[in-house]
């Protein structure tokens, strides 16, 4: 008697089990590389949303936000992906042009600087791009007291960097007419221009220069990671340019369902309390708890700087010809 | 004489081996061709990019390789404590991943570094590292240990009895035996250093100073990564294999060939050593310029090591299997093409060393995509192309051998009807097993630090140690990302000892 129960008990667990694995629903997701390591959002991200979805969320990881438009580019309508996390305002233009991407339709109250009504990209983080330097050491108040002092900066190259892109367009929406002459004069400040962010920063880091182009919020991983307070940004008076890091739907996606979820996710609570701390940057959507301990430190520019994206897309090549000019004599 | 390499070692594999590399090389260009819009010329900033490239690859190859000459040749012909070891240790710098080496070389010549230091502590104004110069500094500082190997093997190669009889002559070893040589030998040398610079993106653009130290790469970079400009991306790589071409012509024709009958393999003892104290000078003056960027790697890596997250162990054992993959795939490629020789697998030889990483990998991409989720295919394809990626050097290692064995023991060979696999057995594999260790050992290392494919393939699942220093260092994590950088130096060579000393065995070095 209890055999006979017993057994087509577990045959019955068996087979749900096994009908339970073949129909969980795979989300694909994908985004830049530091994101998916385990020292950022990814890992934590991908338990919390499995938590409430009842399905499997993968990372697609890939270079940075530009590698990731050049991937879905080579990839096409035919790509598996079914949300690309990580373009910023810079890529919009471009990551729109291809047609892939459907309207997220999500309203949410963001805690932006400015105003958002994209209808396909949706913010996940922002931050402002800053100088970082040491305390204590000279602190120029605006772009232009930087390029008139000897201090000596690091950049990125804006050809293959997205920060690098970021300070094209922080200069020249600070100076839309004047900034091949501002570029002139910060070029015997840049000690050199690195291809991308990690480079720069480990050069800044090992001494190399007394400043680098970064985040205002790179400060508040030295101070809550290390417990070093011993770097600070720089708040400059024309205001900073700021980097808006958006998601969006893949519009052939076959997890149409899942996909919205997920974007609906991305700015709730749970999403959001996991950026501060392993992306250091801005959550879209402050969570309950508000900002880490920490963060109140670090500087609030007065004015927020962003190009929409067409905008941005159009003084592109303006912008980088006049840094290259400026940067080659 | 052709005829006896024809006749006597078997053809296929050679031919196969030449497939593989036309593929990954011309194949994945075609591919990214194909898809290309084709929209512009090239810009005048191009041609500026064009221009310091080959300039800058022309100054770093010529100063690579004069002073790999005399260094070279104090290691040939003298004995010390210590010299296995240090030859080995030579091919760290080439072996290292260029963000490694960069920092390794700051930390020397940088603002805060030693060189600095002595100079404000003696009164005299600092130099800058950035420029120009810088470029050409970390160019060398990468291929003077790849060229004074190279030339080195020159110098092992020349039959103990040359040495013998122009001692017994009394005859000037410099002119008759080492001349010869090193016009047989530095040519090539030359080439292949002059095209690992020409396709230098990194170290250029770190260490340049600005926008006026844009390489041909970078626009390649920019092309494909910024502006998705497909087109562009492939004339520019068309470029970069036009100078090739154009650098492999030139040089073939400047180079000799050696004629001067073999030798029975006996160990090199030397009549004419003069000036003892000059050859030590030059070695130490030149370990002392490679070795100490290598020794602020280990000593900035040693507090990261226990900061490394399990994580990075994992990507360490992939690595290390990749790099053996790749070794082994090399190996054999080199061997099949040096075998069948003759001029089109001396060009397929070449070719890669002037394919740009990266349409080599959006290539690849493109040609996997539409079968298979290149996510799947992360580690083989990273193994094919690397081992593609260093065969030049492997094949730079063995050719000189191979084609020296066929004329010297060819008719031997022939006369005692031996088959084509005894051939490579009996004759072949024991006169090559040191270049051809060497050549394993480049591939095992390029291959373990190698980022450029693995960036656009991997998916979570298949990081390798250089990724994951790079996510390491991408997550502001620098002193764990340093001790990343001190594992990958150990096991690159580690990996480069295994192979080299398993290729030397008699210990004749």
């Amino acid at each position: 008697m209890q055999k006979s129960i017993y057994l087509p008990l577990v045959a019955g667990f068996a087979l749900c089990a096994s009908g339970t694995f073949a129909q969980t629903p795979v989300l694909q997701v994908m985004t830049y590389d530091s994101f998916v390591s385990e020292w950022g959002p990814g890992p934590a991200i991908e338990a919390a949303f499995e938590a409430v979805c009842g399905c499997d969320l993968q990372f697609i990881g890939t270079g940075d936000g530009a590698a990731l438009l050049a991937r879905l580019q080579l990839e096409g309508p035919r790509t598996e992906a079914d949300i690309v996390l990580g373009l910023d305002t810079n890529l919009i233009a471009a990551a729109r042009e291809t047609g892939l991407f459907a309207p997220h339709g999500i309203n949410a109250a963001l805690d932006l600087p400015l105003t958002w009504d994209d209808p396909d990209f949706l913010p996940f983080d922002w931050g402002y791009f800053a100088f970082v330097g040491n305390v204590g050491e000279d602190a120029p108040t605006s772009l232009r007291v930087l390029a008139d002092s000897d201090i000596r900066i690091v950049i990125q190259d804006p050809r293959s960097s997205t920060p690098g892109l970021g300070l094209l367009m922080w200069v020249k929406t600070a100076y839309p007419d004047t900034a091949a002459d501002l570029w002139a004069d910060l070029a015997d400040n840049i000690v050199t221009v690195t291809p991308g962010w990690s480079e720069a920063y480990g050069l800044f880091l090992e001494g190399e220069a007394d400043a680098v182009l970064s985040y205002t919020t790179s400060p508040a991983y030295h101070l809550i990671a290390e417990e070093d307070d011993s770097k600070v940004a720089w708040a400059f008076d024309e205001g900073h340019y700021m980097q808006v890091e958006v998601a969006a739907k893949v519009a052939g996606t076959d997890q149409p369902e899942l996909a919205d979820q997920f974007l609906a996710f991305m700015v709730s609570d749970a999403f959001q309390s996991i950026i501060p701390e392993t992306n250091w940057m801005y959550p879209a959507v402050v969570p309950e708890g508000g900002l880490p301990a920490g963060f109140e430190t670090l500087i609030t520019p007065a004015t927020a700087l962003l190009l929409s994206p067409e905008d941005a897309a159009a003084i592109r090549d303006v912008a980088l010809d006049e840094w290259r000019n400026a940067l080659s004599q | 004489m052709a005829q006896r390499a024809v006749a006597i070692a078997p053809r296929w594999p050679g031919a196969a081996a030449a497939a593989l590399v036309l593929v990954l090389t011309i194949g994945t260009l075609a591919a990214v061709g194909w898809r290309a819009e084709w929209q512009r010329g090239l810009s005048p900033a191009d041609w500026a990019a064009i221009r310091f490239t080959v300039t800058q690859a022309l100054v770093s190859a010529g100063l690579s390789v004069l002073l790999a000459i005399p260094v070279a040749r104090a290691l040939a012909r003298r004995q010390f404590r210590g010299r296995a070891a240090l030859i080995t240790l030579m091919g760290a710098p080439f072996l290292l991943p260029v963000v490694v080496a960069v920092i390794g070389l700051l930390a020397v010549f940088g603002r805060a570094g030693v060189v600095n230091s002595a100079l404000v502590w003696l009164g005299l104004p600092a130099i800058s590292i950035f420029g120009f110069h810088g470029v050409v500094l970390a160019h060398v500082f990468f291929n003077l240990p790849l060229a004074i190997r190279l030339i080195l093997q020159g110098w092992l190669v020349i039959p103990a009895e040359r040495f013998r009889l122009a001692a017994s002559l009394n005859a000037p070893v410099g002119r008759l035996l080492e001349w010869p040589m090193l016009r047989a030998v530095v040519p090539g040398v030359f080439l292949v250093i002059f095209l690992i610079c020409l396709t230098s993106f990194a170290v250029a653009l770190t260490l340049g100073g600005g926008p006026r130290a844009t390489t041909v790469e970078l626009a390649i970079y920019q092309a494909l990564r910024f502006d998705f400009d497909l087109g562009r991306a492939a004339l520019l790589a068309c470029v970069q294999f036009g100078l090739c071409v154009l650098a492999a012509a030139v040089v073939w024709r400047l180079s000799l060939v050696d004629t001067m009958g073999a030798g029975l393999d006996r160990t090199v003892q030397r009549w004419d050593l003069r000036w003892p104290m000059l050859d030590y000078l030059m070695i130490a003056l030149v370990a002392a310029f490679l070795f100490t960027p290598l020794a602020m790697v280990v000593w900035r890596g040693v507090p990261g090591l226990a900061l490394l997250p399990a994580e990075v162990w994992a990507a360490a054992g992939r690595s290390v299997i990749v790099a053996a993959a790749s070794a082994l795939l090399c190996t054999c490629m080199a061997l099949a093409l040096a075998l069948r020789g003759g001029r089109m697998v001396a060009i397929t030889g070449v070719l890669p060393l002037a394919a740009s990483g990266l349409v080599v990998g959006t290539g690849a991409f493109l040609l996997v995509y539409p079968f298979i989720n290149p996510a799947r295919l992360a580690l083989p394809v990273t193994v094919l192309v690397n081992a593609t990626l260093a065969l030049p050097f492997a094949l730079r290692a063995i050719g000189q051998t191979v084609e020296g064995i066929d004329r010297d023991f060819g008719r031997l060979g022939a006369s005692l009807g031996l088959s084509r696999w005894g051939w490579v057995r009996i004759v072949v594999l024991p006169r090559i097993r040191r270049p051809l260790g060497f050549g394993a050992g480049l591939a095992a290392a390029l291959s373990m630090g190698d980022l450029g494919v693995i960036a656009l393939f991997a998916g979570e699942a298949q990081q390798t140690l250089p990724l994951a220093m790079y996510r390491l260092m991408g997550a502001y994590r620098m002193e764990a990302a340093a001790g990343a950088a001190l594992m990958l130096l150990a096991l690159s060579l580690a990996a480069f000892w295994i192979c080299d000393r398993g290729g030397r065995g008699n210990a004749d070095l």
